[in-house]
């Protein structure tokens, strides 16, 4: 069993998997933030694309469950010899972990490494495709918010086009119950869009006052996010959270980043540090979502 | 299936206990009582209502999933875990764990395990309403309800009006049911 997208999951089980997450908060919350549950476990990181919070945030949620860690990066290693990627993962697999955590810049490279290695893994993002655990973690702070996601308005606000965190919380929010309106420059929206479960807005400030989430992506520079419209000044102009449209929400409403943020560009300075911006939560709870998964993927098999 | 204790049974076997534990605690002083998942909670809460009835003081309670510190995960997965809360500062308190069987010692092998990830109470007691014997590990009750021989074949089922709907103990020998 992996764990690699949203779509292949139902309602139920994602529940059960932020029911687990909310226990693991208490756990983390503990004076010995450790529990023993997968002692004797190895996880391997592996992970092509800079990463430092993501990878960070596995490395956590293994420890908290007194698993071992073992981390690979390509650079200065036997990838810059020219080695390929399933050569590369079934030499980890020789090493004897237990489970794989792959982030990889192609879409579908860790369903690969599920199929080469037969272990478990999970997706830690893969190109543009999905960062399911992300979605997990964004589920999770909302539902701690509000309570649950039935019949929310959740906005995602910005470049779609180059965002798997927008493919999987599209797909994580709206089998929670959620009703999401992607709101971007015609540019920024992928062409699968139209078949996905969503409305389209390409002004914000028709919409924001209807929002109970204003989810707000990163201008993705290194994957040619700046060049598709003219200026960042008219980003901020069009699409940016400002002071103004920060007042115009709903008092109730919540502001939310994957990060990491741009502020004075997707976000205003000011309202990044504000009580309702949940950015930090979405870190915390990333942690305990992670525990969720690493634990129902190798909580009940002692071989692996 | 022969049925061994009733609902009064239940009753006078904790009320008992809750008076050994007030007579050996100097008026429950410091005692914190923590039941472990499921039924230990309803019997912890239970022990805190008859402790306060008759000495008027109300012990704290706190609850306890085991499920992350289990030695038998490989055989059992655990899939949801209950809430664990421990609703006051444990270090230099005397906790007295609830059970309802206690049979191999396992899991109260893990509830010392998970507590001490919490603190470092004065001293840990154990509370169970059926001691049936089988010991596994070093592990003694201080509170018995009742002492019941069986051999390893047998089961011993536990039901509580707050998660069964019904009350009593039932004993089954290997493959009964009811």
């Amino acid at each position: 069993m992996s764990f690699l997208d949203i779509e292949g999951h139902d309602r139920t089980d994602l529940e059960a998997t932020l029911d687990l997450a909310d226990e693991f908060i208490e756990v983390l919350r503990r004076p010995i933030p450790r529990v023993p549950a997968l002692q004797g476990k190895t996880i391997a990181h592996i992970f092509y694309e800079a990463s430092t919070r993501t990878r960070l945030s596995f490395e956590r949620a293994a420890k908290a469950l007194s698993a071992d860690v073992m981390n690979f990066a390509p650079s200065g290693s036997s990838v810059s010899k020219g080695e390929s990627l399933k050569d590369t993962v079934l030499t980890l697999r020789a090493m004897g972990p237990d489970l794989m955590v792959v982030r990889h810049g192609a879409a579908g490279a860790p369903h690969r490494v599920a199929a080469w290695t037969g272990l478990p893994v999970i997706n830690a993002g893969d190109g543009a495709h999905q960062h399911p655990t992300q979605a997990l973690a964004d589920s999770l702070t909302i539902r701690t918010r509000f309570g649950k996601l039935d019949g929310l308005r959740v906005g995602i606000i910005g470049d779609i086009r180059h965002s798997r965190v927008a493919r999987s919380n599209v797909a994580a929010f709206t089998a929670l119950g959620a009703e999401v309106v992607l709101v971007a420059p015609r540019t920024l929206l992928p062409v699968s869009s139209a078949e996905w479960p969503v409305t389209m807005s390409e002004s914000l400030d028709e919409i924001i006052e209807d929002l109970d989430v204003v989810y707000l992506l990163r201008i993705q520079v290194e994957r040619g996010g700046a060049c598709v419209f003219p200026s960042l000044t008219e980003y901020v102009s069009r699409f940016g959270l400002t002071s103004r449209r920060f007042s115009a929400m709903n008092p109730e409403a919540v502001v939310m980043h994957p990060g990491p943020m741009n502020r004075g560009i997707e976000i205003a300075d000011s309202i990044a540090d504000d009580e309702r911006a949940l950015v930090l939560d979405q870190v915390s709870n990333g942690v305990a979502v992670r525990m969720a998964v690493l634990f129902r993927l190798l909580g009940g098999d002692r071989n692996g | 299936m022969p049925q061994v204790m009733d609902a009064s049974d239940i009753r006078r076997a904790l009320h008992r206990v809750a008076h050994e534990i007030t007579e050996q605690t100097e008026g429950a002083e410091g005692v914190v009582l923590v039941g472990i998942h499921t039924r230990g909670v309803p019997l912890a809460n239970r022990l805190r209502d008859a402790i306060g009835s008759f000495e008027e003081t109300w012990v704290p309670v706190g609850t306890l999933d085991i499920g992350l510190y289990r030695d038998d995960l490989a055989d059992r997965p655990v899939t949801n875990l209950a809430k664990t809360s421990l609703p006051v500062d444990i270090n230099d308190r005397t906790v007295v764990l609830v059970d309802d069987v206690l049979y191999t010692g396992r899991t109260v092998r893990a509830a010392l395990d998970a507590l001490t990830d919490f603190g470092r109470p004065a001293a840990v007691r154990l509370a169970v309403l059926v001691d049936r014997g089988h010991r596994q590990l070093p592990i003694r009750p201080d509170y018995v309800g009742k002492n019941l021989p069986t051999s390893a074949g047998e089961r011993v089922s536990v039901h509580l009006e707050d998660t069964d709907a019904e009350e009593g103990v039932w004993i089954y020998s290997d493959g009964g049911d009811r």
